[in-house]
């Protein structure tokens, strides 16, 4: 089955000619008929547009133009632009919304000859931990339909997993690609803030967002990785950095690379000890590697998920203000004045973690309470970054788990908001200090459930995080696949 | 109490939201929790940290003012729930 392989095996492939680019869309729409009613990782598919891709990348490959993502078929998580292409970021009030143009990331993958084959599921503006809040429909894991994906990249992690695609694109805002790519046993790379543009991409937190790839191996996210990174003057968040080829050193040795395992980590409430068990036999496999494995403390840990969901509601706050219906998506036309028109469409067009958020942010940012919320969660911010810097002077990379728990089940946490976000605070504090990590599988939990290892890279460290990374799969070499 | 039912009103009005009663109940509720949780942040004494805005150092960017190709209007309001020739169309305003 095509489905199944990896960017690589498919590219040399095409390159030999051996298979044509429609045979793998085609495998890929095969796969997806017979799956996707159970792990319903897709809003939309795009059949048609995929051969019409095909076919060009079949031309591209024929007059000897192949690039590594020609004739790849990939997912696209629903708060990435696409001409053309419906964009509803899992909300009601984006539900018919037709992008006029291409995020950048999509512009560089078309370019590249990569084929679309839909946009996936998500917590809806990318605001949860587990597709619950998609206002579309839920996303169940593959390796037990009972569980979450994850989220807030859920349909994107599943999509990979179920080999419903053969690589995605997701954003991380505070875990957002590698805890569901933890929960379904997939590669997800958040890459360093900045490295990937931003433009197109559906606005949440603008100072935590990032782009990145989720993929069936770390090879795959390298690759993805090049292509999608790159400076780009849409914008201007976006970093003075070349493109590069990130899989040009991944077989390289990492002996000698120092790792920090952060103290804090293993000291958090409600981590399960399947997580524990997993963790420590990976930091055993990397010792086995030749690096050297140091103890690091990150003492503010503990204030990252409350410096998180002050900081991101009060940038969600102000992002989704334009969603008023005026310029584009959901109006409540009964509305009799332009301010009940506002509100009753933000009311009805918005789902509740939305509106949490808003709310959160509105008054973390209101007068009177701007400095006891929201300049006081940013002045923590910097002694999180500090915490960082610091352990970053005695190691190379740190590693911590991607999240205390496996999936757990589908409407465990949904009505407990306070718990949903406790969940991730060991992706939080990356994004707030903007560096780079990788959720890489690791290992399994008793119930059969695949669990991640976080590996955590300096601001523009991806060439070598990946190549840890990369030294990690190989060595710990895990060969289950979900029983769908 | 961090909010009061009030409070979360007057704040719904600000964002432009609008709950009904049962909404207005479970809001003051679950930020009453989460606001509860960021109590945290006090143990830190923070008076001399300056606070940090974006995670890695960013400058103002300038490029040169040429004028460039854009959306076409026809496109952009395409997405519009409601528009006429060239403008977007809203409910009265006063």
């Amino acid at each position: 089955m095509l489905a199944e392989k990896s960017i690589s095996e498919l590219h040399n492939l095409l390159k030999k000619k051996e298979i044509r680019p429609c045979e793998i869309v085609e495998d890929i729409f095969k796969r997806i008929e017979q799956v996707e009613n159970k792990v319903k990782a897709y809003i939309t598919l795009t059949h048609e547009l995929a051969l019409k891709q095909a076919e060009e990348a079949e031309k591209k490959i024929l007059s000897g133009e192949i690039t590594i993502l020609t004739g790849i078929p990939l997912a696209i998580k629903d708060n990435i632009c696409t001409v053309g292409i419906k964009t509803t970021c899992a909300s009601k009030i984006l539900a018919d919304f037709i992008p006029p143009y291409d995020a950048t990331v999509i512009k560089w993958l078309k370019e590249a000859g990569a084929i679309i084959i839909g946009k996936t599921n998500m917590d809806e503006f990318a605001m949860g931990s587990s597709t619950e809040n998609s206002a579309m429909h839920l996303t169940y894991n593959p390796w037990d339909l009972e569980r979450v994906p994850g989220g807030s990249s859920g349909g994107s992690a599943a999509a990979v997993a179920a080999d419903e695609c053969i690589g995605a694109l997701g954003s991380d805002t505070g875990g957002s690609i590698r805890q569901p790519a933890s929960f379904c046993g997939v590669v997800g790379l958040k890459p360093t803030y900045g490295l990937v543009s931003r433009f197109g991409l559906v606005a949440f937190a603008s100072s935590l967002d990032q782009i990145g790839p989720l993929a069936k191996n770390v090879t795959d996210a390298a690759i993805l990785l090049s292509i999608i990174a790159g400076h780009d003057e849409y914008d201007s968040t976006s970093a003075p950095i070349e493109k590069k080829d990130y899989t040009k050193d991944i077989k390289k040795e990492i002996k000698g690379f120092r790792l920090g395992v952060i103290k804090e980590a293993m000291e958090v409430g409600g981590l399960d000890t399947s997580v524990k068990e997993v963790f420590e036999k990976s930091i055993k496999v990397l010792s086995e590697l030749g690096t050297e494995i140091k103890e690091v403390s990150l003492p503010h840990l503990e204030y990252a998920v409350a410096v998180y969901y002050i900081i991101a509601p009060a940038e969600a706050s102000s992002n989704l203000a334009r969603y008023d219906g005026v310029k584009y998506g959901f109006r409540e036309k009964s509305a009799k004045n332009l301010f009940e028109m506002y509100c009753e469409t933000r009311a009805q067009g918005f789902g509740a973690e939305v509106k949490r958020r808003i709310m959160l942010g509105t008054y973390a940012l209101s007068a009177g309470y701007y400095e006891a919320y929201y300049k006081k969660a940013s002045q923590v911010r910097t002694l999180i970054k500090k915490d960082f810097e610091k352990a970053f002077e005695k190691c190379d990379f740190l590693l911590m788990p991607v999240a205390p728990t496996p999936a757990f089940k589908i409407g465990e946490k949904i009505n407990d908001p306070l718990q949903m976000y406790l969940s991730d605070i060991f992706t939080i504090p990356i994004n707030l200090a903007g560096l780079a990590a990788i959720s890489v599988p690791a290992g399994f939990s008793n119930e059969g459930l695949p669990i991640g290892l976080q590996i955590i890279g300096p601001h523009f460290s991806e060439n070598r995080l990946l190549q840890t990374a990369y030294q990690f799969e190989k060595a710990i070499s895990l060969k289950r696949k979900p029983p769908l | 109490m961090k909010i009061s039912k009030a409070e979360v009103e007057h704040v719904a009005r600000l964002a432009r939201l609008k709950f009904n009663e049962k909404e207005l109940a479970m809001f003051t509720e679950q930020l009453n929790q989460i606001l509860f949780y960021m109590e945290k942040l006090n143990e830190l004494n923070t008076k001399n940290v300056e606070p940090t805005y974006h995670a890695l150092a960013l400058n103002n960017v300038f490029r040169e003012d040429e004028v460039k190709s854009s959306l076409s209007t026809e496109k952009v309001l395409n997405n519009a729930p409601q528009a006429d020739k060239d403008m977007f169309v809203v409910p009265r305003v006063i």
